[in-house]
């Protein structure tokens, strides 16, 4: 049993009068600690892919679990309440927090999503927060603003607050595509350590051929159809 | 929800310009209905007060009928002795109560012998009288201040009868009457005093000894035509008018139908209209301050929300609840209403007190030079506190619920 599994997995949009077919059945299995990448043109699909796998989005048919959880049973709080706790996010612009400092960005998850406050008390809340930016190199940087710190080095806060709240999935929709390709490929090892250090599962969608061939697992998407049949490794 | 206050306090820096702009409306909004407040209030008070305590006393009891045909000052409806005695009792039960003083009222001619003019006289105990409207012998712009008002023989009349009858302290004059019978007297006095009116020259009402009052009428009992009520406390008006009403509801006529009726100032004087239009002013100018707060808060917040659309997908979409992104906005506003309000409030009161250093004076009528001298209650400062937090904070519900129920997925893609 994987970690997340579809079965004849389905999203139809509807723009308008007309039905935007955007996955068409795809079927696929992601095992726990891997590193997976979904890769296609634009227009392929993966963003959606990723919105259903990060339960950001219900799918129109089919069955898709994560962790063990039907998405499709999750209505809004309980969505947003999973997430919180098995889910981090990386965002392809980043997505920091302005107002707020490295060190509170990271914090965020723990102070702001996690509402069972007892199970994050300050000292061990600074301590988590600490050793993730110890983990991504920016420790030195935590006192900064985003507005304050390179695009390689904001990537990097985002693995560090994916990471913060010990989910089992990590989920990054082109983190690498505002980075230049030496950045691209330490954020990708970073991500890769991360994954050995925490045993986090790592799927994120790419359309750099360069970049999918650091993933270990690679779904191949093609107008809403998975082309490698949905295999995983 | 020290973590939200802190984003939330953070995010109003964050934007510092139309932060500041929101919290100079809100406290021009408060500084202006505060100063209204305190200044139309001090107004307010000082000119009930020149009337009260210097004509009408705060609370009259007449008897039944009277005050409806008080133009015409009708001898038939005032009050016997044994009536007078058992009033004068039931306002001696009631704690509230500071002094009395009986009056006797009538309508007459005004002679200096050569010509004659219409004039209400006021028969009354001087020293009753001086202690019930205090700031009468304040009236008299001619004539000895000090001493009794009035003494047996003497007059006091008002400035607009002095002046048209060319008479001065210290002149006879004569006041006919017609008595209850139909009999007609007249009775010699001394001019002892000119008295100004309390909102102009006009007025013609004079001011006699109570029994020289009863002796040109030839009352043959100590009867009494109104009692001027004086309180310790104007502020237990109402309440006082009540317990006085009931403890004299069990005076009947012969028909059983109460004998008394209880006034305050506001049922005998015109200007409570006036009274009633600053408090009416009050209401517009708080409505106004509502619609500054409302409008100038919600319009931030929906701006802030608009422009922090990828800001809310990223925050729901790692997991943020809804009523945390909900509370996250309310916050916000909640802030910008502090702020404004203990800004506005701070100021408001600097104003105040600046305006109380300064004493700057006013005429009213014929009361020259009075002191402005604003003051504004705990209350009413703590309601309007209240008021502007609780109106910002409604203000940013509909931005912060719409934050709150945003598609992450939409939001994300926001550009």
């Amino acid at each position: 049993m994987g970690l997340v599994t579809a079965s004849n997995l389905t999203k139809t949009y509807r723009v308008g009068d007309i039905d935007v077919p955007a996955i068409k059945g795809v079927n696929f299995a992601i095992a726990a600690s891997s590193f997976v990448a979904f890769v296609g043109p634009s227009g392929s699909g993966k963003s959606t892919l990723l919105n259903l796998i990060g339960c950001l989005d219900h799918p129109t048919s089919g069955t898709l679990k994560v962790l063990d959880t039907d998405i499709a049973t999750l209505d809004r709080r309980a969505a947003a309440r999973f997430r919180g706790e098995n889910i981090g996010f990386i965002f392809q612009d980043f997505n920091l927090i302005p107002v707020l400092t490295v060190f509170e960005n990271v914090e965020y998850p723990l102070r702001m999503v996690q509402l069972d406050g007892n199970k994050w008390p300050a000292e061990k809340r600074r301590a988590r927060v600490l050793r993730l930016l110890d983990a991504v190199g920016m420790t030195d940087q935590a006192d900064k603003r985003p507005d304050q710190i390179s695009g390689g080095q904001k990537q990097r806060v985002a693995v560090a607050r994916a990471l913060v709240s010990q989910p089992k999935l990590v989920l990054a929709d082109e983190p690498t595509a505002n980075l230049d390709h030496d950045t691209a490929y330490r954020i990708l090892e970073l991500m890769k350590k991360m994954r050995d250090d925490f045993g986090t599962t790592f799927v994120f969608s790419t359309h750099d051929p360069k970049i999918m061939g650091e993933a270990e697992t690679t779904f191949t998407l093609e107008d809403g159809r998975l082309q490698n049949g949905g295999s995983h490794v | 929800m020290f973590d939200v206050l802190a984003i939330a306090s953070r995010n109003l820096l964050r934007y510092r310009r139309r932060t500041l702009l929101t919290l100079l409306l809100i406290v021009i909004g408060m500084l202006a209905v505060l100063l209204f407040i305190a200044v139309a209030g001090s107004f307010k008070s000082m000119m009930v007060g020149q009337i009260t305590d210097s004509v009408l006393g705060h609370l009259q009891v007449h008897r039944k009928g009277y005050v409806a045909s008080i133009d015409n000052l009708p001898l038939n409806l005032n009050m016997k002795p044994q009536m007078v005695a058992k009033v004068e009792e039931a306002l001696k039960q009631n704690p509230a109560v500071e002094t009395w003083s009986p009056r006797v009222k009538f309508g007459g001619m005004f002679s200096n012998f050569a010509e004659t003019t219409s004039i209400r006289v006021n028969g009354i105990d001087p020293a009753r009288e001086a202690a019930t409207t205090p700031l009468l012998p304040g009236r008299m712009v001619d004539g000895e201040k000090a001493g009794a008002l009035v003494g047996r023989g003497q007059i006091v009349i008002p400035l607009l009868l002095a002046r048209g009858m060319k008479t001065g302290v210290g002149d006879t004059v004569v006041v006919v009457a017609t008595n209850r019978d139909g009999s007609v007297n007249g009775k010699t006095f001394v001019i002892r005093g000119i008295l100004e009116g309390v909102t102009g020259p006009g007025g013609r009402d004079g001011y006699v000894h109570i029994d020289d009052a009863r002796e040109l009428l030839r009352m043959t009992e100590a009867e009494v035509s109104e009692i001027a009520v004086r309180l310790k406390d104007f502020s237990r008006l109402e309440r006082t008018n009540g317990q006085i009403k009931q403890a004299l509801e069990g005076l009947t006529n012969k028909e059983g139908k109460p004998a008394l009726e209880v006034h305050s100032w506001a049922d005998l004087s015109p200007f409570a209209n006036l009274a009633r239009m600053i408090d009416l002013m009050t209401l517009f100018i708080k409505i106004m301050l509502v619609s500054i707060v409302l409008v100038a808060v919600m319009n931030v917040m929906i701006m802030a929300v608009f422009e922090r659309i990828r800001e809310i997908g990223t925050i729901a979409a790692i997991g943020t609840p809804p009523s945390r992104i909900l509370s996250l906005f309310l916050a916000e506003g909640l802030m910008l209403g502090l702020a404004g309000t203990v800004t506005g409030m701070l100021l408001s009161l600097a104003a105040i007190f600046g305006i109380n250093v300064w004493k700057p004076t006013f005429n009213f009528g014929q009361q020259q030079n009075l002191v402005m001298a604003p003051t504004i209650a705990a209350g009413d400062v703590l309601t309007i506190a209240a008021l502007v937090v609780v109106v910002a904070v409604i203000a940013s519900l509909q931005p912060a619920w719409k934050a709150s129920r945003m598609d992450p997925i939409s939001a994300l893609r926001h550009v």
